[in-house]
């Protein structure tokens, strides 16, 4: 079935129109960046499925009208707007930020979830362009939508930031050195707005998956040990929002196993292989 | 002009929403915001001074104006009684200004912190709504700045299409800018207040009925909590201004310092601190035992004079009252009901709210009259106003609870009120207003603001966003 002939069978909720948040029915109001497919469009299942009204961004148009017209159906109500988008038009995100904003008539939650891995292709391998790339979506697009979102969590002294890092950031290994710094940097990122805006009343959570059955993980190398399905992601993190948690991994067996590996001496750990 | 970014509230705590604050000082800074939210892309909801339970001065995402910097009383004329005001003077600094020379506002509200811009925004009414009408009623003139940028002068001559309908038309069709207001002359500081019981809902709204004829103000406070053949009863409080001679010191009464609530009780006790004291009490059990004392205590008829300020402004009583109900924070269902359907109508919502084990924790009563207002909340009849504390516990019930509530005062001809009720939709704001008045209203609005800047989540509530 086509996207099309699917929205011809019933009519469309009104988008222009999301359902209004009154003291008795209060609308939680969130932006998913990178929600075209794998966990951030799981996440908008979820979130949608709780009630919240969503604004998804993405790269890939055909896909995001596709999940907002499934979210939108089922809820029978405009849950989902669609706003295709690529993270690295840096200049582009203040101001969507600031209508979708409007358009949902405030915001409670922001998740940056867009991220690429491209990997070298080997331990011998050297790709700048390739960790160009990753730094760029992973990191500086996390950037470019969280400062703007995180000056205005400040100034109304509520709200809530998730930024999706990676297991992958805990350590630099030989796989994958781009890759790691892009996650690297967002964890510290996140810590900082962490620092700056507890104090405001902003939770700040960071989140490391371990594999997830993704598109992504097609480009891993070697074993994917403890893969789940992005649904079980999603999961994890919704909960983890609801406790105002700082930081998890999903799975969480995730958060043993990093610990050991954080605590590998470096002259162990330059003589590994992973 | 200075934008900030911030947290607003409605009064009851029940809401929140992000907004980007401006606070303009004249009428060309309130044309210079409407510039700037056209150049971003953004919505318009003027506000006052967020003393509405819902949402009308609210505008999630979008440019709140905060008018309270245009305070400014322009002129007062003691020998006519006309004031001439921005429209961010509240009705406080209104009556301090023109009650010791023997003046007070035509209409007030429960508190005095409201705004005139506001009280005309929702066409307020007050006690004395059978007798006076709303303040609308009561404006000789005003200036407002439409969206396309035109100053337009309005009376119930010039303009007169927009006068009926931009009063009472929550700041949707432009911004208020100057506001004359006709005062009401008195002759004492004091007025001479009835109090007696009613045992029951019938004799509750006979005595409103029967008593506004005689009395200036009438008001009734209905025990939410009794039932059976107690159901709806309560105590009336009807007042009426002392003629010329009944004051023997009416420069005396008229004085601020005989006026103005006093900030402590007891003499000692700061009143700021009281709203800490109720919480405890802010619960079905607690409120029960409030409600039957008051009962009890209401029950020997008496007669007394009391100052207009302390007559007019409970709400102000203890300061941050509503801040007892806690983080949930409260909401206020208001029906308006034609004579002949009220009692029905009343018995029917007090029994259900009983039932479901949702008590309301305060009602009001008032006696009312019909208005020529476009978007008019009045009936020939009564309203009850009731307060409802809000728990994440109890959302879904209450919601569903107030839909059965619209279902009846609609099946029984009333109304409602937007400076209360939060909870209506669109299809029942439809189905009172009626389709003609919503249609005209609707046709204004594109005449006044084609480009749709004006909204506050009130108004995409009721009426949608533009097409």
């Amino acid at each position: 079935m086509t996207s099309q002939s699917f929205f011809n069978e019933v009519p469309l909720p009104d988008l222009a129109n999301p359902a209004p948040s009154t003291p008795l029915t209060p609308r939680r109001r969130g932006i998913i960046v990178g929600a075209s497919e794998g966990i951030g469009a799981a996440l908008a299942r979820k979130l949608a499925q709780e009630g919240y009204v969503l604004a998804l961004l993405g790269r890939q148009k055909k896909k995001l009208t596709a999940l907002c017209g499934e979210i939108n159906q089922s809820a029978g109500e405009a849950r989902a707007i669609p706003h295709p988008h690529d993270v690295t038009q840096y200049d582009e995100a203040p101001e969507l930020l600031r209508k979708i904003v409007a358009d949902l008539g405030g915001l409670d939650v922001i998740v940056f979830m867009a991220g690429v891995n491209y990997p070298p292709g080997g331990a011998d391998k050297y790709n700048f362009e390739n960790d160009r790339k990753m730094v760029e979506v992973n990191l500086l697009g996390a950037m470019a939508w969280l400062t703007p979102a995180a000056e205005m969590f400040q100034n109304a002294k509520a709200g809530q930031i998730v930024g999706i890092g990676s297991v992958a950031g805990d350590r630099g290994r030989v796989g994958n050195p781009g890759y790691n710094t892009s996650k690297a940097g967002v964890h510290t990122y996140l810590e900082a707005l962490r620092n700056r805006l507890t104090r405001h009343g902003v939770n700040v959570l960071t989140v490391k998956p371990g594999f997830v059955k993704t598109e992504m993980l097609k480009a891993a190398q070697g074993a994917t040990p403890f893969a789940i399905e992005p649904e079980k992601a999603a999961n994890d993190i919704y909960n983890a929002m609801r406790r105002r948690k700082q930081t998890i991994y999903t799975p969480s067996l995730w958060r043993y196993v990093m610990f050991v590996i954080q605590h590998i001496p470096s002259f162990i750990f330059r003589r590994l292989s992973f | 002009m200075r934008t900030t970014f911030t947290q607003l509230e409605n009064f009851g705590h029940s809401l929140r929403a992000p907004s980007y604050l401006i606070r303009p000082k004249t009428t060309e800074e309130i044309h210079a915001a409407f510039k700037q939210a056209k150049q971003l892309g953004l919505t318009v909801a003027a506000r006052g001074a967020g003393r509405s339970y819902n949402d009308a001065s609210l505008n999630g995402g979008g440019i709140a104006l905060d008018m309270s910097a245009m305070n400014q009383i322009l002129e007062w004329d003691t020998g006519s009684g006309l004031a001439r005001c921005e429209p961010g003077v509240t009705l406080e600094q209104l009556w301090q200004k023109v009650e010791p020379e023997g003046w007070w506002p035509p209409v007030v509200s429960g508190t005095m912190k409201t705004t005139l811009g506001g009280c005309l925004a929702a066409n307020i009414h007050g006690k004395n709504n059978f007798k006076m009408g709303t303040i609308g009623e009561h404006v000789t003139q005003f200036t407002a700045l439409l969206p396309t940028g035109a100053k337009i002068t309005c009376s119930p001559k010039k303009n007169a299409d927009l006068f009926y309908a931009m009063i009472g038309g929550y700041g949707m069709l432009g911004v208020f800018t100057s506001i004359t207001l006709r005062m009401k002359r008195i002759h004492s500081g004091l007025l001479t207040v009835d109090a007696f019981p009613v045992p029951n809902l019938s004799r509750h709204l006979s005595a409103l009925l029967d008593g506004a004829p005689n009395h200036d103000y009438i008001v009734g406070w209905l025990d939410t909590m009794a039932g059976g053949s107690s159901l709806g009863r309560g105590q009336i409080h009807a007042a009426r201004y002392l003629h010329e001679s009944e004051d023997p010191k009416p420069q005396e009464t008229m004085k601020l310092k005989n006026q103005i609530l006093p900030p402590q009780i007891f003499g000692v006790f700061p009143k700021g601190l009281l709203h800490y004291f109720m919480t405890p009490f802010a619960n079905n059990l607690g409120w029960w035992g409030v409600n039957v004392a008051k009962y009890i205590a209401s029950l020997p008829k008496h007669t007394f004079r009391q100052p207009h300020a302390a007559f007019h402004f409970l709400l102000d009583y203890v300061p941050n009252w509503e801040l007892s109900y806690g983080r949930g924070g409260l909401i206020q269902y208001q029906s308006f009901l034609p004579k002949e359907t009220a009692e029905a109508a009343w018995t029917e919502i007090l029994q259900m709210s009983k039932k479901r084990g949702m008590p309301s924790y305060l009602g009001v009563t008032k006696r009312h009259r019909p208005d020529k207002f476009l978007l008019t909340h009045a009936v020939d009849g009564f309203s009850l106003a009731l307060d409802f504390k809000v728990t994440d516990a109890n959302r879904a019930k209450l919601r569903a609870m107030l839909e059965d509530f619209d279902q009846i005062v609609l099946a029984n001809g009333g109304r409602f009120y937007f400076a209360k009720n939060s909870e209506t939709t669109a299809e029942t704001a439809l189905a009172f207003y009626g389709k003609s008045a919503v249609a005209k209203f609707k046709k204004l609005k594109k005449r006044c603001d084609p480009n749709g800047l004006l909204e506050s989540d009130l108004y995409r509530r009721i009426f949608g966003r533009q097409e």
